[in-house]
């Protein structure tokens, strides 16, 4: 048989592909309590580049409020920080994360929204935030939402915060503003400074970490929705949504919450503070 | 299956972007791969140096930095735009990035061209009396093309291929539409496979026409 | 003064016409970078803050050199896949059996036809939808790149094989080798000498393109450098710069390899017939 060799050959590119498929699967518990509780481990999903929330730093290590709220409620769940895995989930792929089980939690400047629920879970809200409006600091034109029309406003990929804006009502608010799209709040930020945009429109939280970065911003402190951060995992997992929801109560109880609020976000104009928990969603 | 077809005004309108995409760049590319190999063959050794620098520097940088990078440094930072209406300017951007980046390789696969016209066709020509830029326009340029159809079939399948890279300027085609539909979960593998289909449409009919006008316009010798 | 059979060695008038195009030539180059200059400082990209995070070794071991770890083992892993990849779909379609020939030419056109993108999308998807596997992002990176620039080096393999002259394989049958060893002893080394440069360029091409895994968030140069760096420095438009420095010289290292590689086959093989460019060609550029 002549094509013996060749056949071996394809056998073995498809033994090592099959091999490469293999590598890094995880085992599967019941919920992410259970996986804390046997492994004292846990994968949590972070944002990599959001000053203040999510950040990784050029030492290695993540730092920001999520990143704490994250620790805490690992440490509630019997998991010490330096046992965490940091992953970063970027807005996109968030939901695909939690579902494939690349990521036990979620905490990235996630809103609880009604499709979101669809497919994963989510405990909390540990915080709410607020949209608001991000200007230049020697613009003039601009100082209520309302101004956005006809304005450059920045579309930042896998965030839809930009809909709440041009959509019509009740999602948005129909204003014609211009979207220019860029790949990350980031470069949103720069675009804004070089002047290729005029206002960028999100959560004041994360326009609180940019605006503290330094740059001629100011955050017009008109905010118009509701943003509940919650804290994501697999669908159906109930016993660690009551879990994390007991840590948050905690978190607030004990004054972490306030304290690292101030932390993050105490220069930052025009930012209340809670100092009670916001109003868990139902952990079905 | 279904979301393709419930879909399908905003996939085939998602195709019609990366066509559209790909023509204009194709057109620009060609034009500017002209001109930067003539560069490189070019008597002044300025113009051999830049062209040499632009070459090495658009082949050697991944596309998604190039398209970043025109969008942000030529945008933002030079505050250079052709339009204020940010989609008109994002697609423009987009095929600026495109082009700059495969008038690079198109321009290499001409100067192969060059090299492939023989000896005594650029000897005549001189003899004759045409300077450098009249024999390459009348004699060599012409059966330089001629000789390297297949390449730049190679280089234009390359281009529209890449038109999904414009995805990190949020210029919305195919590939976009494509993970933007995986990502509201309706369905993964109809998905890619339609997407696939889709592309391979406009790539296959292109590769088998540019081997067959390769081999009627061949430069017999 | 090179020489060039697509213009005469010039006279003292061309001369001073070809000194007077350099000099608006250079002008004009010059122009524009003061113009690019002016304005980058203008916008305040070259303000020390933004810059002296480059010096900073932190950034280099934290960020910098991770991504580009990154970067280079993926291009490492799909490179050695797709050399593998390319050898049995290549070898594939030259088979005289039709069962064997058809579905590499299938599997082959298929993945050269469709962008990368859309299959490293697919394979990190896909192996979720249809295996509920948790795939990672190095491997969907890796399998995207394996599946095009395998398909992409078979055809190069089958193209360095088919230009190997026929004598060759005759000869090999002569003296009793089987199709195997045709292929194994006489065939495929040839090729691979002959398609070497190809095959480099084609690695360009591998480690440019794990640069796409910037868009799946996988950790390498582009992620790390592009957009966690600037999010600590705010320094965006000097990162791109300095990331696109890092990507220009490790290609052109490998461009260099490829150069040197072809200059060596060419020399050991005849020579070639004469034709217009090689002396047009400056030396030491990639080509």
């Amino acid at each position: 048989m002549r094509l013996r060799r060749f056949g071996a050959l394809l056998l073995s590119a498809a033994a090592l592909s099959s091999l490469a498929a293999c590598g890094g699967g995880s085992d599967s518990y019941a919920s992410v309590v259970e996986k804390a509780e046997k492994t004292k481990k846990l994968t949590i999903g972070v944002k990599f580049d959001q000053p203040a929330l999510g950040l990784k730093k050029p030492d290695g290590s993540v730092e920001g409020f999520d990143v704490d709220v994250a620790k805490y409620v690992a440490k509630q769940l019997g998991v010490d920080e330096s046992n965490i895995s940091w992953k970063e989930t970027i807005s996109k792929n968030r939901e695909p994360f939690i579902q494939q089980g690349q990521v036990d939690l979620v905490v990235a400047t996630y809103s609880i929204l009604p499709e979101r629920k669809e497919k994963v879970g989510f405990g909390g809200p540990y915080i709410l935030a607020h949209q608001d409006t991000m200007v230049r600091g020697n613009e003039t034109s601009i100082s209520k939402v309302e101004d956005l029309k006809g304005k450059r406003i920045c579309q930042a990929s896998g965030s839809n915060s930009y809909k709440r804006i041009t959509d019509p009502p009740p999602n948005g608010r129909s204003i014609e503003a211009q979207l220019v799209p860029a790949g990350s709040y980031g470069e949103c930020v720069e675009r804004l400074k070089g002047g290729t945009l005029d206002a960028v429109t999100t959560d004041n939280l994360i326009l609180a970490g940019f605006a503290s970065q330094g740059g001629d911003f100011k955050i017009l402190g008109v905010p118009f929705t509701d943003e509940k951060y919650g804290i994501g995992m697999k669908k159906g997992d109930t016993s660690t949504c009551n879990k994390v929801n007991e840590a948050i109560t905690k978190m607030y109880q004990d004054g972490t919450a306030t304290q690292l609020l101030q932390k993050w976000f105490g220069a930052a104009k025009g930012l209340e503070f809670p100092t009670t928990p916001p109003q868990f969603e139902p952990c079905s | 299956m279904n979301a393709l077809i419930s879909n399908l005004d905003s996939v085939l309108a998602s195709f019609w972007a990366t066509i559209r995409l790909t023509v204009v760049s194709a057109i620009f590319a060609l034009i500017l791969g002209t001109i930067l190999a003539t560069m490189r063959v070019a008597p002044t050794p300025v113009f051999r140096l830049a062209g040499t620098v632009y070459v090495n520097t658009l082949r050697n940088t991944p596309l998604t930095l190039v398209l970043l990078f025109c969008s942000l440094g030529i945008s933002n930072v030079l505050k250079l735009n052709f339009s204020d209406d940010p989609s008109v300017n994002g697609y423009w951007f987009a095929v600026l990035g495109l082009s700059a980046y495969t008038s690079a390789f198109v321009c290499e696969s001409l100067r192969a061209g060059i090299g492939t016209v023989s000896l005594g066709q650029a000897e005549a020509a001189r003899a004759i009396g045409l300077t450098f830029v009249q024999s390459l326009r009348l004699i060599i340029l012409p059966q330089a093309f001629r000789s390297v159809i297949g390449p730049l079939g190679s280089v234009l399948i390359a281009l529209t291929k890449n038109t999904t890279v414009v995805i990190v300027a949020g210029y919305a085609e195919a590939a976009y539409l494509m993970s933007e539909m995986i990502y509201e979960g309706s369905g993964t593998v109809p998905i890619f496979l339609g997407f696939a289909l889709g592309f391979i449409v406009l790539t296959l009919p292109t590769g088998f026409f540019f081997s067959w006008l390769s081999k009627r316009m061949a430069v017999v010798r | 003064m090179s020489t060039s059979i697509l213009y005469d060695i010039p006279g003292p008038r061309t001369r001073l016409r070809n000194n007077v195009y350099a000099l608006l030539g250079a002008i004009g180059l010059i122009v524009i970078a003061y113009f690019v200059y002016s304005k980058f400082d203008q916008a305040g990209q070259w303000s020390a803050k933004l810059w002296t995070p480059f010096i900073d070794p932190q950034v280099w071991t934290g960020q910098i050199l991770p991504g580009l770890a990154g970067t280079l083992s993926a291009a490492l892993v799909a490179a050695i896949l797709s050399l593998l990849f390319g050898v049995v779909f290549g070898l594939g379609r030259l088979s005289e059996h039709r069962w064997l020939r058809l579905p590499s030419a299938t599997i082959v056109e298929f993945f050269r036809s469709i962008p990368v993108l859309m299959m490293i999308f697919f394979a990190q998807a896909g192996a979720f939808d249809l295996f509920g596997y948790t795939m990672s992002a190095f491997t969907a990176v890796v399998i995207g790149l394996t599946l095009y620039n395998g398909s992409v080096l078979a055809e190069v393999f089958r193209a360095g094989i088919t230009s190997i002259p026929r004598g060759q394989a005759e000869a090999a049958y002569a003296i009793g080798l089987r199709k195997s060893g045709v292929i194994r002893l006489i065939l495929l080394p040839q090729a691979v000498t002959a398609m070497m440069p190809a095959i480099v360029s084609q690695m360009v091409v591998v480690l440019k393109d794990t640069a796409l895994g910037y868009i799946i968030a996988y950790e390498e140069l582009l992620n790390t450098g592009f957009r966690q760096l600037p999010a600590t420095f705010a320094n965006i438009v000097p990162a791109a710069i300095v990331i696109a420095a890092i990507y220009i010289l490790i290609n052109l290292g490998l461009g260099q390899v490829a150069h040197w590689l072809e200059r060596r086959s060419r020399r050991s093989r005849l020579k070639a017939p004469r034709t217009s460019t090689r002396s047009t060609i400056p030396q030491g550029t990639v080509t």
